[in-house]
């Protein structure tokens, strides 16, 4: 933002000029508002039978997307999962290019070859997205370790839902990564539900990750994840840790997921009011009033709205329009040479 | 020139790697300080140090996901898993992982990595420590695979797999690693894909891999010396890419088309191999091609009930002889 915001009303200067500032917090909404578009976008387009296959909604989780990019610098890494539509679009990666690729065209990130669990962007520092719960965990750590070994300062990030606690790779890595004191940031999205059933029904202690920290002589770190300030704070003081050679952090953010688990579920597992209780604590609706607190005004706020809605309208229209994949994709890049020739 | 083990040239062939590429490091289980639980990477830590040569917890979805995150991002990983039988509890890697990444991100993601493992029977470990599981990443798009049989290939396609800018499976026979054999001084770079007519001959062709080579060349020996048949064996060697040429090319020489595979029967890598034959050259056959394999059973523990399962030199002499008289 070049152009000085207009206030509602007036604010003390130190709120203003806190850690975060006005420009940051002004980029996470606006960050958030993305998301929370897009991903509502992806819905809609799916209900008109234009996002084909499968795909994972972020929609409630906004803060943690947004928190852990607003921390990051451009070379750092980050691994997502199958829910990982929000986890590349914080990164920079054009909506148009995530729409394509769920609507399955020629314009897509990946021309339709990966699909939307499998959203990768290498110039944005998305190493992919993993539709196996855990894999990405492990290869996180060999990120790291090249870093650690070429002396790079970029930090790894992999970002996973609470059900990803209970499988081995978890364990494996957290101990690799522990034993190693490799430079990643392993970040639990812990959304109440590992897909249908409940998170705790299924699991021996009461915070997935956060209580499993001691296991691995960690820190022990549990926060509200639907608050983009608390987010990027932690997340700062994660890749601070990790730069300085400190090793990995393992960080639990409490959210919830507003929609079913994938498309094909209408989550009519939740007790009665408790999406509407969560809805209380929409991470748009806090930031909303933290923009407001600190003095910004509902016009600004207001503009925000508009624009990415039209920005998202322009990529949406530009996926309707864009071709179907052609044929001649089909045997390319199953190895390095380009090609797919298994015998001479 | 000079006489090495298959154990010894595992090792000269990394240190090749690792002396040219400071980019190339190795992790696994006790592959470090102890040299490995078969002696086969003993003096690597001391000559490249911790940081190259590490030893890993007994984590393999961990090893093979290290592996592969640094190989995307820049290094040229070598990783050990210690028993092949074990590729089934990190399969995942191996089959979604380091074979579609590529694919999948329509080519932004590499994945330039070697996964070395001991394969193979003959130590009397039983049904979960011996296995030749070679075609399990046969049939997987996206790997490449290789198994030498002699310590010239050992370090010839280890080197070629390390610089190699895809994921390659590298099959070490572990009753292999006694065996000696002739190394020329110097550095050694062999090719992925090729295969290697080992005993040239006019009335048949053997394929066989890994310890299969020198049982196929024992029993071509005793076909000539007992009953004066001449026969050709190859070493396929590289299963990914296949040398079809070198295989279809004998074919159409011999006209009759023997496989020797460790690997229980079913799908093993003689099938495939068969049924291009039977596509591209089945005029050109004198008769049925014939696949020698383990039977479709578990490998027994027992010195005894082991050594009668796998292809012998006998088996192996027998069902050509009585498949060429027929």
């Amino acid at each position: 933002m070049t152009k000085k915001p207009s206030r509602a009303e007036p604010t003390p200067r130190s709120a203003v000029n806190d850690d975060i500032g006005e420009d940051l917090r002004l980029r996470m909404y606006r960050m958030q508002i993305e998301l929370r578009e897009a991903e509502q976008r992806a819905y809609d387009l799916f209900l008109q039978n234009l996002v084909k296959g499968t795909s994972h909604l972020s929609l409630g989780q906004e803060a943690v997307a947004t928190g852990f990019a607003a921390a990051m610098r451009p070379r750092d890494l980050s691994f997502c999962t199958y829910r990982g539509h929000a986890h590349t679009l914080a990164r920079g990666v054009p909506v148009e290019k995530v729409l394509g690729e769920l609507m399955q065209r020629d314009n897509g990130l990946m021309r339709g070859k990966g699909g939307s669990m499998h959203l990768t962007s290498v110039d944005h520092g998305v190493m992919g997205s993993y539709a196996i719960i855990g894999a990405h965990l492990p290869i996180a750590c060999g990120a790291a370790l090249r870093a650690q070994y070429k002396g790079d300062d970029d930090v790894a990030v992999c970002f996973f839902g609470d059900g990803t606690t209970n499988i081995g790779a978890f364990h494996e890595a957290l101990n690799f990564a522990a034993v190693w004191k490799l430079p990643v940031i392993f970040v639990c999205e812990n959304n109440l539900y590992m897909e249908y059933t409940p998170i705790g029904d299924v699991t021996a202690v009461e915070h997935p990750a956060g209580d499993r920290a001691a296991a691995y002589g960690l820190e022990r770190i549990v926060i509200d994840g639907n608050d983009a300030d608390v987010v990027y704070r932690t997340a700062r003081d994660a890749y601070a840790r990790a730069r300085a050679g400190k090793g990995p952090s393992l960080i639990e953010c409490l959210t919830y997921r507003h929609s079913g688990h994938s498309r094909a579920d209408p989550a009519k597992y939740r007790p009665e009011g408790e999406l509407e209780k969560w809805k209380e604590r929409d991470p748009i609706k806090i930031y909303r009033a933290r923009l407001k607190q600190f003095g910004i005004g509902d016009d600004v706020i207001a503009r925000i709205d508009a624009e990415t809605k039209a920005m998202i309208d322009a990529a949406t229209e530009a996926c309707k329009k864009a071709p179907n994949p052609p044929a001649d994709i089909l045997t390319t890049d199953v190895y390095a040479d380009g090609g797919w020739a298994w015998r001479n | 020139m000079a006489e090495l083990t298959y154990r010894d040239a595992v090792a000269r062939g990394i240190a090749q790697e690792m002396t040219r590429d400071p980019d190339v490091i190795f992790f696994g289980e006790d592959v470090a300080k102890a040299g490995g639980v078969f002696k086969a990477t003993v003096g690597l830590y001391e000559q490249f140090g911790p940081k190259r040569v590490r030893d890993t917890p007994i984590s393999e979805q961990a090893i093979l996901g290290a592996a592969m995150g640094a190989a995307m991002t820049g290094l040229k990983p070598i990783a050990e898993i210690m028993f092949s039988d074990f590729f089934a509890v990190c399969f995942d890697y191996i089959a979604n992982e380091f074979p579609k990444s590529r694919y999948m991100s329509n080519g932004q993601l590499k994945c330039p990595l070697v996964v070395r493992t001991g394969n193979g029977a003959g130590s009397r470990f039983g049904a979960q420590h011996s296995q030749s599981i070679e075609n399990w990443a046969m049939m997987i798009p996206g790997l490449k695979v290789v198994a030498p049989s002699t310590p010239r290939d050992v370090i010839g396609l280890m080197a070629a797999a390390v610089r190699d800018p895809d994921p390659v499976i590298f099959f070490e026979h572990k009753s292999l690693y006694p065996v000696k054999g002739e190394v020329p001084d110097g550095e050694i770079v062999d090719t992925l894909g090729s295969a290697k007519i080992v005993r040239p001959g006019r009335d048949a062709t053997i394929l066989a891999l890994a310890l299969m080579v020198p049982r196929a060349l024992a029993a071509a020996e005793k076909l000539e010396s007992e009953h004066g048949l001449d026969v050709e064996v190859i070493d396929v060697r590289s299963l990914v890419p296949l040398d079809t040429r070198t295989i279809l090319g004998s074919v159409a020489r011999t006209h009759r088309l023997f496989t020797v595979e460790e690997n229980p029967r079913l799908c093993g890598w003689g099938a495939e191999i068969v049924s291009i034959v039977a596509d591209e050259a089945f005029y050109e056959l004198d008769g049925p091609p014939v696949r020698i394999t383990t039977p479709h059973v578990p490998l027994p523990a027992a010195d005894i009930l082991e050594d009668m399962i796998l292809p012998t030199v006998d088996r192996i002499a027998d069902t050509v002889r009585r498949s060429l008289s027929a």
